[in-house]
């Protein structure tokens, strides 16, 4: 009877793991629904990026008061996290503190270290929610924040204050116990922060100490084990997908756009006037469409981006086009990716594959008047801190637009035209180029 | 101006060190002109041998690219490349960001491989070679701020190289609250320069004059010709063309020089 706590224990953090998995392999299937792109080269520089970015914040500080409340944020959270082996393997064991007679003054120090870590980031994850809710930052009141997406960003710290107070609760309900020399709960730990907190658990018998102990650990783990859950609907997800987004993000030059390598074949065969128009080697090179109308149209990375954006807006902030009152946001256009992507991934685990729906992520999430609005600054790629490139999307569309919809815009259209018949996107004749050599 | 073309050079049996890619602005909007014949002039002074591809010179295609045309950008992209590779061209200099940036970073694939510089950029190599100086004391002490090109500064990485210029002119170089890697866009880029922009409660080149304004310039120094005109609408919008100039770059240096 007495083993019956681990295994209900191993049952739940099993449980929680198994889910876990399973939300992941969700994910990996559907980023796989994306094209083929190569991002394999320069493996040290990625490498390198990666640890500067994702693990090193380095983007996040551009903006100082968000960036460095986040840097505490995230330093508690992996800290603290080496907490949660002792939590767990307690768990599995029955024991308490387990590492705490094996090294000594360090567990002091560690659990002072995460004492003081969990109250900066309960002040700081106050003041993150001050500045979503009071403070009328602009970014957090766009359109696209309404519903879910403000929701998810309030649930994700209240979460975190709840956490953060459970594990200060436990720590000082525990400190009491052992100064009362109770069983099971050995003298171990430093407890800076959950000292101040004791009195408010002092009159409790020691039998009410011991329960309200119990609770405070198992709501702490449970609660935890709840929230790796919760990522997986969440743009909290980004705290594991920073990191190969980072790693495998564009390292060309920002202006350069790819150029469609079933477009340049096409070409290549109209202008050689020895190729044979008849050859079926052409057919089978030029793929089912041009650009891109739908999420599966788009290319892995692009939808693993998707998956990573955590919906700050500093992308949107930046953008000209929404500064002065258009319709684009960058954001939303990954928001709408991602909706898109689990749309059909849902879709698929219903039916066994995919079951046409009547939808696409072009006018059904993202209309035309967003797309043609952006006037790819790249302002939007450069301001994301974990590097998302929402510019590549827009750019994918509107070539779907153009070359499967010729649906561009009048302007356009003329100016195209003009190209193609004058080699200038204005009317002018070609054999004037060099007048302006002639004037003075 | 006698300016040489690549033909006419190739017939005399020369080979000049560097192709000047005039651009489409350059060789027909009236204002992106000027910026042209300022440009040949400092060629000139400097001494560079250079030759223009004159009427076989066609768009490289970025505004087709940006609006999702790439076919069609491919078609000139490859005609191009035909064309300067049967000249053996091997450099490129450009006044205008966008073909600097499609000659650049899009050609290569699709077989145009060359060393391609922005004008600013080059004309900061011809005074580190010692082939040509600033002296010129005319914009001494005034106020300029420079507009960043999205395709020059974000999209390729050169934000010093047109700093380094007006700061030889000896110019008071102020920053707007939105330079560098964080400039805003005048609102001309991606093929906006070509279409009438979305519905919006403001216009983008007026949100960047406004940022433009607020430095209290007396030239508003530019070096894109399309982010030329959209600043230069914005003054006039704004009433201010009597007290601010919209200048590229190189007329700035040309003017100071007296070319």
């Amino acid at each position: 009877m007495s083993y019956l706590p681990n295994i209900i224990f191993a049952f739940i953090l099993f449980l929680a793991i198994f889910l876990f998995r399973r939300n992941i392999l969700y994910i990996k299937r559907n980023i796989q629904m994306g094209r083929a792109i190569d991002r394999s080269d320069r493996s040290s520089v990625r490498w390198c990026n990666m640890i500067r970015i994702a693990l090193g914040q380095s983007k996040m500080v551009n903006k100082p008061i968000a960036g460095i409340l986040h840097v505490i944020v995230y330093v508690g959270f992996i800290i603290i996290n080496i907490e949660l082996i002792e939590i767990i393997l307690d768990g599995l064991f029955g024991t308490h503190r387990l590492f705490a007679p094996y090294i000594g003054e360090l567990y002091n120090i560690l659990i002072a270290s995460f004492e003081i870590l969990a109250a900066l980031v309960l002040v700081s994850v106050v003041l993150f929610w001050l500045r979503r809710n009071t403070i009328k930052i602009r970014r957090f009141w766009k359109p696209e924040m309404k519903g879910w997406p403000k929701k998810d960003a309030d649930y994700i710290l209240y979460f975190e204050i709840v956490l953060m107070t459970l594990f200060l609760s436990m720590n000082a309900t525990d400190q009491l116990l052992q100064g009362f020399g109770e069983t099971n709960y050995t003298r171990a730990g430093l407890f800076p922060v959950s000292k101040l907190l004791t009195p408010l658990f002092s009159s409790f018998s020691i039998e009410s100490l011991i329960v309200l102990e119990r609770t405070f650990w198992w709501l702490h783990i449970i609660g935890i084990l709840i929230f790796l859950n919760y990522l997986y609907y969440s743009k909290h997800l980004h705290i594991l997908m920073a990191f190969p987004n980072t790693f495998f993000q564009n390292l060309n030059p920002k202006g350069s756009f790819k150029n469609n390598e079933a477009v340049t074949k096409e070409v290549k065969l109209m202008m050689d006037p020895s190729a044979d128009p008849y050859a079926p080697s052409a057919e089978d090179i030029v793929p089912e469409k041009f650009g891109a109308s739908d999420v599966t149209d788009l290319n892995w990375i692009q939808l693993m981006n998707a998956y990573t954006c955590t919906e700050c807006g500093r992308c949107t902030d930046d953008c000209p086009a929404n500064q002065t009152g258009k319709l684009l946001s960058p954001r939303k256009v990954m928001m709408d990716t991602r909706d898109r992507l689990e749309e059909v991934g849902k879709n698929i685990n219903l039916n066994g594959k995919f079951v046409d729906d009547g939808k696409q992520l072009l006018n059904d999430y993202i209309t035309k008047e967003e797309l043609w609005a952006c006037t790819s600054c790249n302002a939007c790629v450069e301001s994301c801190p974990i590097g998302i490139d929402p510019l590549s999307i827009i750019m994918d569309m509107r070539q779907y637009l153009v070359m499967e919809e010729s649906s561009a815009p009048g302007d356009l259209n003329n100016m195209m035209s003009n190209i193609e018949n004058n080699g200038a996107p204005w009317p002018f004749n070609n054999q004037d180029r060099m007048l302006w050599a002639k004037e003075n | 101006m006698h300016v040489p073309t690549l033909a006419e050079l190739t017939a005399k049996g020369q080979k000049p060190e560097v192709l000047f890619w005039v651009g489409c602005a350059g060789s027909f909007d009236e204002r992106a002109k000027k910026i042209t014949k300022s440009f040949v002039k400092i060629l000139n002074k400097a001494g560079v041998s250079f030759a223009v591809l004159g009427t076989e010179e066609s768009c490289t295609g970025d505004p087709a690219k940006r609006s999702g045309n790439e076919f069609l950008f491919q078609m000139q992209a490859m005609a191009n490349i035909e064309v300067m590779n049967a000249y053996k061209v091997i450099r490129i200099v450009t006044t205008c960001p966008h073909c600097f940036n499609t000659l650049k970073n899009e050609y290569p694939s699709l077989g145009g491989q060359y060393e391609v510089m922005h004008h600013t950029t080059f004309i900061n190599t011809l005074i580190k070679e010692g082939k040509f100086s600033i002296s010129g004391t005319t914009y001494k002490g005034k106020r300029i701020t420079y507009h960043d090109p999205c395709y020059l500064g974000r999209a390729n990485q050169v934000y010093q190289a047109p700093r380094d210029l007006i700061q030889k002119l000896d110019a008071e170089l102020v920053e707007m609250k939105n330079c560098k890697s964080k400039g805003l866009c005048c609102g001309a880029g991606g093929a906006q320069m070509f279409k009438e922009p979305e519905k919006g409660n403001k216009d983008i080149n007026i949100e960047r004059t406004e940022q433009a304004l607020e430095t209290q310039p007396e030239i508003i120094a530019a070096a894109c010709p399309f982010c030329n005109t959209m600043m230069s609408d914005g003054v006039k919008n704004k009433e201010q063309d009597d007290q601010v100039r919209v200048e590229d770059i190189a007329e700035l240096i040309s003017k100071a020089e007296n070319l």
